[in-house]
């Protein structure tokens, strides 16, 4: 049983939560990511780890509420327990020898970009962070990226917050004002990582994506996450989940990543009429 | 002594029909009565050079157990079964009895064989329902041998059971929520129950064996630091890798491979309207592949409420590896078996699977293998209209665990390399089970334990296991 040491609200769909888990604690990198299961009767589920403290034992995990799953964690507290909180899985993200880096992060993919962003301004690289989000209330980790960056850019769909447009709009800016990368990291939805590779590709910038596909035990059991990457079958769990974006077939990821969704949605509908129906109570 | 029974056929093992089991996950073979188990106990001729016992891989003294057993002695059949075994309750429902102990038997050359894994079942479960489950925890000496066991499958299960048996304080590390491996999710609840392996696992934790799951070896921890905490490190982390064809569409959605689909079930329950882990429920489905595995998929499928299952298969019925009793089961619930018949593509439609074509095959001259080599039939192709494919074409050892180990030999297809005793290629590390052989059974992998045990014991006694082969 993992404790639940804090928990706060990052926007109304994004729950930052930090872990008691002294196992995964002492050997997590940026860009490994944990799989738990909330409770006996619990999914499993991948979550990407959002930093961690190997002194006190903890693992920062945020995500946002999309399923069941999600939802049941989000109903924890302060002081209760995950039932179980298993890793740090996944081939850390390759941050040595980088000198000058546009992190890009979209949505709740900011919270997986932001520990690869500190860790290169921390080892003296410059990086340069543009995040994205539909609107203003749902931008998190403003503050923390801009301590990471020596620039930084907020992109809004609607305009409601920073600049209206998308990330690949800011990406391409800064290209064409001269920015030399050696590498951009992209970390988001599958489109939103889609259309920076193009963009990259197009400008020959070197481009690494963060793949989260639907698995079920993260040790490279069930090939579940199984992705082509350069015309070869990878397996996002364990070779991942960084790959070369330019190599990775993300219709086929797309393709992918819906098979369950059905399901999901009905999980969510149930969860949210428990939820009423305790309100009520 | 009971008098011998000259029946030429096995007591017939009770089971729930098929046209009601194959829609249920409740267990198929419900197993003898006291009557039944002595009645075919006293089947067995008790022969001089016991034959019988050469085709056990952990030697069970079966004439020995089984004489108990005519006597109505389940007491003292459970005592000798227990003192080569220790998982009796599941070998005698998953191990291939007929390639193995039964297949020597005498009473086999003229009719059936002794049912011994019909016996060693009954007697397993009357042991668990005489006994309440805490036993007198021996508890862990101060001065005990730490061992350490990665993996809580078969082979991590027995050689854990050996050594804790044997006065060593021994910590299992699992890297699911579950302790069990292969037997939680792998087989199917309807061939083993788990709440037999949970009672299994709880007589080695009232041993004084530690369970800690979630512990992932190879990332989580690694084999040089247990090295520092332990005195020696046995590694059952059995072959999960799962294989895929590598032909066109086998990304499509509805393709499974058969450890993903099997985990989907047994480890999570997917079948249960409850469970919060999806799956899908498929109409026709084709499972590729001939052996176990490729069996309980098949059987999940159609219990999961498939109308129409079949084994794709590119050998004939005679080369099938699976266990005869599941063929025969999977025959009655109505799975299809297609043979000498080979996938080359998986078409889709709208990114998910809507068939599978298929080449005709031949058998041809005898390959490595010694078994006939499968040849397509030029031009000669079926398509079968399916909406979901389960692969079910093998499994390799995972390279999580070795990739994280300096010095550990592997084989070019990752397994690891080490000797009969389980001795691998770095001091104070064994190793055994399918991590070792690549995919085979529970029982093997339950006897690679065991030696390796016995190897771990030795080289302690010696002062100093610092070999390395």
């Amino acid at each position: 049983m993992y404790r639940i040491q804090k928990k706060e609200s990052l926007n109304p769909t994004v729950t930052r939560m930090v872990v008691e888990a002294p196992l995964v604690a002492r050997r997590a990198q940026p860009g490994q990511f944990v799989i738990l299961r909330v409770d006996q009767e619990g999914e499993r589920i991948p979550l990407t780890i959002a930093g961690y403290d190997r002194e006190k034992g903890t693992v920062t995990i945020i995500f946002q509420l999309v399923g069941g799953a999600t939802m049941a964690l989000d109903r924890l507290e302060e002081g209760d327990y995950i039932q179980d909180f298993a890793g740090p899985l996944g081939t850390p993200s390759h941050t040595q020898g980088l000198r000058k880096v546009a992190v890009v992060g979209g949505g709740v993919g900011c919270a997986i970009a932001l520990p690869v962003a500190q860790k290169l301004h921390d080892q003296g690289a410059e990086v340069h962070a543009i995040t994205g989000f539909r609107g203003k209330e749902l931008v998190i980790l403003e503050e923390e990226f801009r301590a990471a960056s020596s620039r930084f850019f907020l992109m809004t769909d609607d305009g409601s917050a920073g600049e209206k447009g998308l990330v690949t709009v800011a990406l391409e800016r800064l290209i064409q004002e001269g920015e030399r990368y050696d590498q951009v990291i992209a970390i988001g939805p599958l489109v939103m990582m889609k259309f920076v590779c193009q963009l990259t590709k197009k400008y020959d910038v070197p481009t690494v994506v963060s793949m989260n596909p639907l698995m079920v035990d993260g040790t490279g059991m069930c090939g579940g996450c199984r992705l082509t990457v350069g015309g070869k079958v990878r397996f996002a769990c364990v070779e991942g989940p960084d790959f070369d974006g330019h190599q990775v077939d993300f219709d086929e990821a797309i393709a992918r990543s819906g098979p369950y969704r059905q399901q999901e949605r009905h999980a969510r509908e149930a969860a949210c009429r428990l939820f009423q129906k305790e309100g009520a109570r | 002594m009971s008098k011998r029974n000259m029946d030429p056929k096995k007591q017939p093992m009770p089971a729930q029909p098929p046209e009601e089991r194959r829609r249920n996950f409740r267990e198929v073979a419900l197993g003898y009565s006291a009557g039944q188990a002595a009645a075919e106990a006293a089947r067995c001729l008790a022969c001089k050079n016991k034959p019988c016992v050469a085709g056990c891989p952990v030697g069970i003294d079966i004439p020995g157990f089984l004489a108990r057993a005519a006597e109505q002695d389940f007491a003292g059949a459970y005592e000798i079964i227990a003192r080569d075994s220790s998982l009796p309750a599941v070998c005698g429902r998953v191990c291939p009895q007929e390639t193995q102990c039964e297949q020597r038997c005498v009473r086999g050359i003229k009719g059936e064989p002794v049912g011994i894994g019909r016996v060693e079942r009954f007697v397993a479960d009357w042991q668990a329902a005489q006994t309440p489950a805490a036993q007198d925890a021996p508890g862990r000496k101060e001065d005990a041998p730490r061992m350490a066991v990665v993996g809580s499958g078969p082979a991590g299960l027995s050689c854990a059971g050996e050594l804790a048996r044997n006065g060593c304080a021994v910590t299992i590390y699992e890297a699911l929520h579950t302790p069990g491996g292969v037997l939680v999710y792998g087989i199917p609840e309807f061939r083993l129950p788990k709440a037999i392996v949970r009672r299994e696992i709880d007589a080695l934790k009232a041993l004084g064996v530690e369970v800690v799951t979630n512990a992932v070896a190879g990332r989580s921890l690694t084999i040089p630091e247990l090295l520092e905490e332990y005195q020696a490190v046995f590694i059952g982390s059995g072959a999960g890798l799962p294989r895929f064809m590598g032909i066109p569409g086998e990304n499509l959605n509805g393709v499974y491979s058969a450890n993903e689909f099997l985990t989907r079930v047994n480890l999570m329950k997917a079948y249960r309207e409850d469970s919060a882990t999806p799956i899908q429920r498929p109409k026709r489905v084709a499972v590729v592949g001939g052996g176990n595995v490729a069996m309980d998929a098949a059987r999940c499928a159609l219990r999961l409420g498939a109308e129409e299952v079949s084994v794709v298969y590119r050998r004939s019925m005679e080369e099938l590896p699976a266990r005869a009793e599941e063929v025969e089961h999977a025959r009655e619930e109505g799975i299809r078996f297609r043979l000498l018949t080979n996938p080359v593509e998986i078409l889709g439609e709208d990114n998910w699977v809507r068939g599978i074509r298929c080449a005709k095959m031949a058998l041809g001259e005898p390959d490595a293998s010694g078994r006939r080599r499968p040849v397509e039939l030029p031009g000669e192709f079926l398509e079968l209209p399916v909406d979901c494919v389960i692969m079910s074409i093998g499994t390799s050892p995972n390279p999580l665990l070795t990739g994280a180990t300096p010095g550990l030999s592997t084989q070019k297809w990752g397994g690891i390399i080490a000797d009969e005793a389980g001795r691998t290629s770095l001091p104070r590390v064994y190793a055994g089970g399918d991590a070792v052989t690549g995919a085979a059974t529970v029982i093997l992998a339950m006897g690679a334990g065991k030696t390796a045990a016995r190897a771990m014991l030795e080289d302690l006694e010696k002062g100093g296991a610092d070999h390395g082969i």
